[in-house]
């Protein structure tokens, strides 16, 4: 079978596996399959860009998606309604669905590598190719020289979104204790501590108790 | 490769990009009674950016960034009424965000980020800077809307909002992403240039998905199931920012996207506006009959005024541009008074909203009334006032292109509306106030002058409406 035909398939085939994830995430009422099915759907899709020479991008959302955003995502979910039995039986419960989507990126991961090894010739010329650069030197290019604005853009879409979600979820309670690192390093010992100079005694019978540091002020 | 030059011409965003960081530094550092200062900073940071924008516009249009922001004068005037409106806006604003413990700081920097999302979003020159730009404004918007977290209605308003603009987003990504198939190309000018007849379906598609992101971003019927209840639950001082600077950049958008980019589909796009406009003065004129809620009501007249706007852009030349810019600004400039009539009349625990509450205003404020009138009058296009012209350019643009049908739907729709903006005319000045009630305009005399002197220029700019037009007809070229 001549290599492109079989790329095509293998194009349809992570296509197919993406959409069917995708409508599982939103079709889906156990929301931890649906996180699962999320995974797999940015898997499929990293394969897709795989085969599209797009190398840094598909391992960039590996390895931040489904990595670091995916699991953090699939940590709050579990943590949403938390009841103890339903944590201890929750590896029972959620291990088929993790089987399955195991297996299907099983199955894309080898099914990439064996086209991969065909050499691609899918998806039209490879900019950076062209350019004789790595696809990753290609991509930083393109990013500070013809993508710039976009990308100070996306900058500023970015703290948009830090703004609001301090601003919609930081409240100033009052009455509530806390710590204040700013203060409690600013001290100064003569807020702290009163030295009291004396004259001393002569009588040895009588001794001076010693002086009571004030009450510590917990800011 | 990025020059000097190409940053020469980003100037006033970049001026206002660091303008909104340092108000929301002052923020986190200023106290109390201190932060009056963000707000003046805020009002005066805005005016500069609209002085930086007219003074260091170019002749001709010139684009920078490998063609992705383009500087020209259709840009200028709308980035000029954004800033201007914004202005507006914080001035009305202040004593609501104060009665309301509404973040003070994080409202102005919000808003100012929003928009520099505007401006960008009305110079793009490639389908990546139309989207980025409008994600800025979107997001800081939905941020905006929830910003008064002690009301449940803002709080669903933010999610109907927020659900429904990504679902938005993602049908105008979907369509880029078809145009971009299409064409092969992200840049708009060269989107434009494409023969390709080989893929004219697929282009269809993301033609179509294209005018879907742009009729919501309008709030056109069928695409305004948000507006009502976003108008209604988001905090005045935020809905006045959606009922003015947006409606300005949805026109820049569709400006934008339609002509600079899918110029060639204009028959297409044409009757697809063309229903746009129809349902949406339906629906909206309709509709707007059976509110109590005076936001609400205004809600559904934003609805019927995006369907007048639409008949300007059917003409897809640019005579009827220039007519849509124009009733893009008449409506921003009359909404913008509308909604600080509505925050100059609230009070801490008391929104000034339901039509009810202005009962006999007359007898209380009379001066208040007068200028509620006079908005009313020009929302509803009566001579001499502002938005009577608006109609009257757009009306003119849809029988020269042919559409004399739209035009009498139009001109039907114009008068059913009457109906509902003479009631509020008519609570005002024929009905007693309500026993019990005490409604008076706030006793801040920077809003009450502005909001007079804004709501007395749409007398002015209805009378001398020329010099505004013909600055808007040089926008797109044409000399009288």
């Amino acid at each position: 079978m001549n290599p492109q035909l079989i790329q095509l398939i293998m194009f349809y085939a992570f296509g197919a596996v993406a959409v069917g994830a995708a409508l599982a995430v939103i079709t889906l009422r156990n929301s931890v399959h649906a996180v699962l099915s999320l995974v797999l759907t940015f898997f499929s899709v990293a394969c897709i860009w795989l085969l599209a020479e797009a190398e840094f991008l598909a391992i960039a959302l590996i390895v931040v998606y489904v990595g670091a955003v995916m699991v953090l995502f699939l940590f709050v979910v579990m943590m949403l309604d938390i009841k103890m039995e339903q944590v201890r039986e929750g590896f029972a419960r959620y291990l088929p669905v993790g089987i399955i989507v195991a297996l299907v990126m099983l199955a894309e991961m080898i099914g990439m590598i064996g086209v991969r090894a065909m050499g691609l010739h899918v998806m039209g010329e490879d900019p950076a190719a062209a350019a004789g650069l790595s696809n990753t030197a290609w991509l930083g290019h393109a990013l500070y020289t013809q993508f710039l604005l976009p990308f100070e853009i996306a900058a500023i879409i970015l703290t948009v979104g830090i703004v609001a979600a301090v601003a919609l979820t930081l409240r100033h309670r009052g009455g509530v204790r806390h710590q204040s690192a700013a203060e409690q390093v600013a001290v100064d010992p003569r807020t702290r501590m009163r030295i009291v100079k004396m004259a001393s005694e002569t009588m040895p019978t009588e001794t001076v108790p010693p002086v009571a540091p004030s009450q510590e002020t917990s800011p | 490769m990025p020059t000097f030059n190409d940053f020469l011409i980003l100037l006033p965003e970049a001026y206002l990009t660091v303008a909104a960081c340092v108000i929301l530094l002052m923020d986190a550092f200023l106290k109390g009674g201190q932060r009056v200062a963000i707000h003046w900073l805020s009002i005066i940071v805005l005016l500069v950016g609209a002085w930086l924008v007219i003074d260091g516009q170019p002749a001709t249009a010139v684009s920078g960034f490998s063609g992705m922001f383009i500087r020209d004068p259709v840009a200028e005037i709308l980035k000029v009424f954004s800033l201007l409106t914004t202005a507006l806006m914080f001035i009305y604003s202040r004593g609501y965000l104060r009665d309301r413990n509404i973040n003070e700081g994080e409202y102005y920097a919000l808003t100012l980020f929003a928009v520099i999302g505007i401006m960008v979003l009305v110079s793009a020159g490639s389908l990546v800077t139309v989207y980025l730009g409008l994600e800025l404004l979107t997001l800081s918007s939905y941020a905006l809307v929830a910003l008064n977290r002690d009301s449940k209605l803002s709080s669903e308003a933010a999610i109907k909002y927020f659900v429904l603009g990504a679902l938005a987003s993602g049908m105008l990504l979907y369509g880029m992403s078809m145009i971009y198939g299409a064409t092969h190309s992200l840049d708009l000018a060269t989107i434009l240039h494409v023969q390709n007849v080989e893929w004219r379906n697929l282009m269809l598609f993301g033609v179509v998905f294209a005018i879907v992101g742009i009729g919501f971003k309008l709030g056109a019927a069928p695409f305004h199931m948000w507006i009502p209840d976003v108008y209604q639950g988001a905090p005045t001082a935020v809905t006045i920012f959606i009922g003015t600077a947006q409606k300005i950049a949805a026109f820049g958008m569709a400006y934008r996207l339609l002509d600079s980019g899918l110029g060639a589909y204009a028959h297409e796009w044409r009757m697809m506006l063309a229903v746009l406009a129809v349902l949406s003065l339906a629906i909206g004129n309709l509709l707007a009959i059976v509110q109590t809620n005076l936001k609400r009501l205004l809600a559904y007249s934003t609805i019927s005024h995006m369907g007048f706007l639409l008949l300007g852009l059917v003409e897809a030349n640019p005579a009827g541009y220039s007519a849509a810019m124009f009733y893009a600004i008449s409506y921003a400039l009359t909404s913008a008074a509308a909604f600080g009539i509505i925050l100059a009349m609230s009070r801490a625990g008391f929104e000034c909203e339901e039509i009810d509450d202005f009962k006999g205003l007359n007898q209380r404020s009379p001066w208040f009334a007068f200028l509620m009138m006079l908005v009313m009058f020009s929302l509803a296009g009566v001579p001499p006032l502002f938005g009577f012209f608006g109609k009257l350019l757009v009306l003119q643009s849809a029988i020269d292109a042919g559409f004399l049908w739209l035009a009498v739907v139009g001109a039907v729709f114009a008068i059913i509306g009457l109906y509902y903006y003479l009631r509020v005319v008519k609570v005002m000045y024929f009905d007693a106030p309500v026993e019990g009630t005490d409604v008076r305009a706030q006793p801040d005399m920077p809003l009450r002058f502005v909001l007079s002197l804004n709501a007395l220029a749409l007398l002015a700019l209805g009378i001398a409406w020329g010099p505004l037009f013909a600055w808007c007809q040089r926008a797109f070229g044409i000399t009288a």
